[in-house]
């Protein structure tokens, strides 16, 4: 996992509350067999307009993501954070967003941001007003900063640490090898195996 | 003070316990399926990591498998991938797979625990939700999602945060033709598809320690349904005698070893539950949904209910929107839900009992006109024990398709799917929109309930059955 400290970019400002899952990157999409090439899914349905924030020339190349309340609802799917990584996605302000998906995002790498709703308002009116406005999102200093905005944001500690280190799950449980050897040693003889010994 | 069943494997299993972290467990199954693997596998190929440990786990193809032509290759290209990737990757991580064609294929949840790898204070995971099912053994038995189970392959072990406990305990005995999916349903029904979020659930009582393995399988399949972590159930004589020679089960001392094992894991006297649930087995009856979750359901002398009739603002919104959905009208008496279709399967019931419950009471009937009724045994060996049996004859006079095995109309992965307004009454475990195929309308039923409804053409219980009989009067 790549790690994150602290990231300047264009925004995308999506003025829409409860953007579910199954919007972020639909059913259909689910077949595929890697972890990446879900760009193309993101937003699938609204990006059939050309009107489409997405879709605007200006936003191309866009690294921020201001989407509006209750982001992530839905199916537990983490495809919908891939998506959003594959699409170049760094990080996603809203002032709430579903747990699961919330927990999803951080454990891959995209930086999920809380800021109260009045600050969201504030980075939709300047990225809207000023398309070329950037965004730094800095999870050392936990703040967002942005031409006449700055704010605060709270990440519990683990998370942060995680992400300031880059580190998974899986590398994080592979420091621990030690233990896992140990209990091996001793469980029971009577386990069931797939394999033949 | 005591501790509960679900609480002792718990601690069976700890890897490393540190204040503030999610305990380390350790997974000492590892079911696979080619829907939720592909992304796993091709994470460990991009860390450079490997397996862990191949010998707990193992592989099959179901979601996505046809029932029909599985000689042929596989028309949809996507499902043809997924399952050519499950081979590609098993093969280059040296994982057990039983493909399409194989004699131990079939449904996830049913290979495992026939095989004898399903085993009483288990910790067994898979990247399906009705991983539950497992619990039926005493095992703490998890669904994950898929970076989960690249962490199970890479490293065999899984921070869990901690659940709390429910018991469901069912007291009597349940009235004849009254089965293990009319109960759960009913539980459902009762405790909501909410109801057991952050639990672990312990089916105990009188009427569950009744239950075979199957139908306990049955209950435990579908707690998820009612938002669970977990559905378990003490294991007893009834657990010991199933598994005793199964081709995983321990042999010789370690069978002493394990049974002795196995017999201390019961909730102990003076545990407590975060919460109890107690149901009277003799209040049911034949239990049907009439809505688009698990949980709207009823006995099926019921009417559909009026939405009006709920206090819950959201409840009765969901009334509402699934009376829409699934074209009924509130005081239609359920039994009066005509179907097209009729599906016998799945890992909540596509077992050798299913099967034969169902088959008993097509013998010398017939599937009503215009009905489509699929049989769909829920993994080979359930189909080979059938045909020695003779219940794919007695389903194929009766008029009912005979499939092969795979999760098949559970849900619209495959070939089989009901189209925009077909009705079903199908064994499987979910009845929201759209989950048989765009627009099919679902209504969640017992195998019994299944076989009836296919010979009336409308919901039915056994007991309707009494006088239809095939003319020559067999
Ligand atoms: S039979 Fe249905 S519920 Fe069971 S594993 Fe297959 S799709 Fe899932």
């Amino acid at each position: 996992m790549e790690a994150f400290t602290t990231h300047t970019g264009r925004a995308v400002p999506l003025r829409r509350s409860n953007v579910d899952t199954d919007q972020i990157i639909p059913a259909h999409w689910l077949k595929k067999v890697t972890r990446d090439g879900f760009e193309d899914g993101l937003f699938e349905a609204w990006r059939k307009d050309g009107e489409f924030v997405l879709n605007r020339p200006e936003r191309q190349g866009a690294t921020v993501l201001v989407a509006g309340p209750d982001f992530g609802t839905g199916s537990s799917r983490e495809h919908a954070v891939w998506a959003l990584q594959n699409y170049g996605f760094k990080a996603v302000i809203s002032s709430r967003f579903a747990d699961i998906f919330r927990g999803n995002s951080l454990k891959n790498g995209l930086l999920t941001v809380v800021l109260p709703q009045p600050t969201v308002d504030a980075l939709w009116e300047l990225t809207e007003a000023d398309p070329t406005a950037e965004v730094t999102v800095d999870l050392v200093a936990r703040k967002v900063t942005a031409p006449g905005v700055e704010a605060d944001f709270e990440l519990d500690e683990n998370a942060r640490w995680r992400l300031l280190e880059g580190l998974d799950d899986i590398s994080i449980t592979l420091r621990h090898e030690e233990d896992i050897a140990a209990y091996e040693a001793k469980r029971p003889s009577f386990k069931p195996q797939t394999l033949p010994a | 003070m005591g501790r509960t069943l679900a609480e002792k494997v718990w601690d069976d299993h700890v890897v490393r316990r540190a204040e503030g972290e999610p305990d380390l467990l350790f997974i000492d199954l590892h079911l696979l399926h080619e829907v939720t693997s592909p992304q796993a596998f091709d994470g460990l190929r991009k860390n450079g990591r490997r397996v862990r440990r191949t010998d707990l786990t193992i592989a099959t193809e179901d979601h996505n498998t046809p029932t029909l032509d599985i000689d042929k290759p596989i028309a949809d290209p996507v499902s043809r991938t997924q399952l050519e990737t499950l081979r590609k990757n098993c093969a280059e991580f040296g994982v057990r797979l039983h493909p399409l064609g194989d004699v131990e294929q079939g449904v996830v949840h049913v290979v495992g625990p026939q095989l004898g790898l399903t085993q009483p204070g288990m910790t067994v995971v898979c990247g399906d939700s009705h991983t539950s099912t497992h619990g039926a053994f005493g095992a703490l038995a998890f669904g994950i999602g898929t970076s989960q189970v690249e962490h199970v392959l890479a490293t065999q072990t899984l921070p869990m945060a901690p659940f709390k406990t429910m018991a469901v305990t069912v007291n009597g005995e349940l009235p004849e033709g009254v089965t293990a999916k009319d109960l759960i349903l009913a539980i459902i029904a009762r405790i909501g598809t909410g109801g057991g979020q952050g639990y672990v659930i312990e089916y105990r009582g009188e009427a569950i320690e009744k239950l075979s393995m199957e139908a306990r399988m049955t209950i435990c399949n579908m707690s998820i349904e009612a938002g669970a972590r977990a559905g378990m159930i003490a294991p007893d004589e009834t657990t010991f005698a199933y598994l005793e020679g199964r081709e995983h089960a321990p042999k010789g001392a370690d069978w002493d070893a394990a049974v002795k094992y196995w017999r201390t894991l019961r909730t102990d006297e003076g545990a407590v539950f975060d919460h109890e649930v107690v149901i009277e087995a003799s209040e049911l009856a034949p239990f049907v949904t009439w809505g688009t979750n698990p949980g709207q359901g009823a006995p099926l002398s019921a009417s559909v209910p009026d939405p009006a009739s709920f206090t819950d603002p959201s409840e009765k919104l969901a009334a509402e929107n699934a009376l829409k959905y699934m074209g009924l009208t509130a005081g239609q008496p359920l039994r009066e839900i005509a179907v097209d279709t009729v599906f016998v399967g799945s890992c909540t019931n596509g077992r050798i009992e299913d099967l034969r419950a169902a088959a008993a009471l097509l013998r010398g009937r017939k599937v009503a006109d215009g009905v489509r009724m699929l049989v769909v045994p829920g993994s080979v060996r359930v189909a080979l024990q059938a045909v020695e049996e003779g219940l794919d004859k007695v389903f194929t006079e009766a008029g009912a398709e005979w499939r092969h095995a795979g999760c098949s109309m559970c849900l619209g992965m495959n070939p089989d799917q009901l189209k925009p307004g077909e009705r079903s009454a199908s064994t499987s475990n979910r009845n929201f929109e759209g989950r048989q195929g765009k627009g099919g309308r679902t209504h969640l039923v017992s195998p019994q309930v299944a076989a009836a409804t296919a010979v009336l053409g409308h919901l039915a219980s056994p007991a309707d059955l009494s006088d239809v009989r095939e003319p020559a009067g067999v």
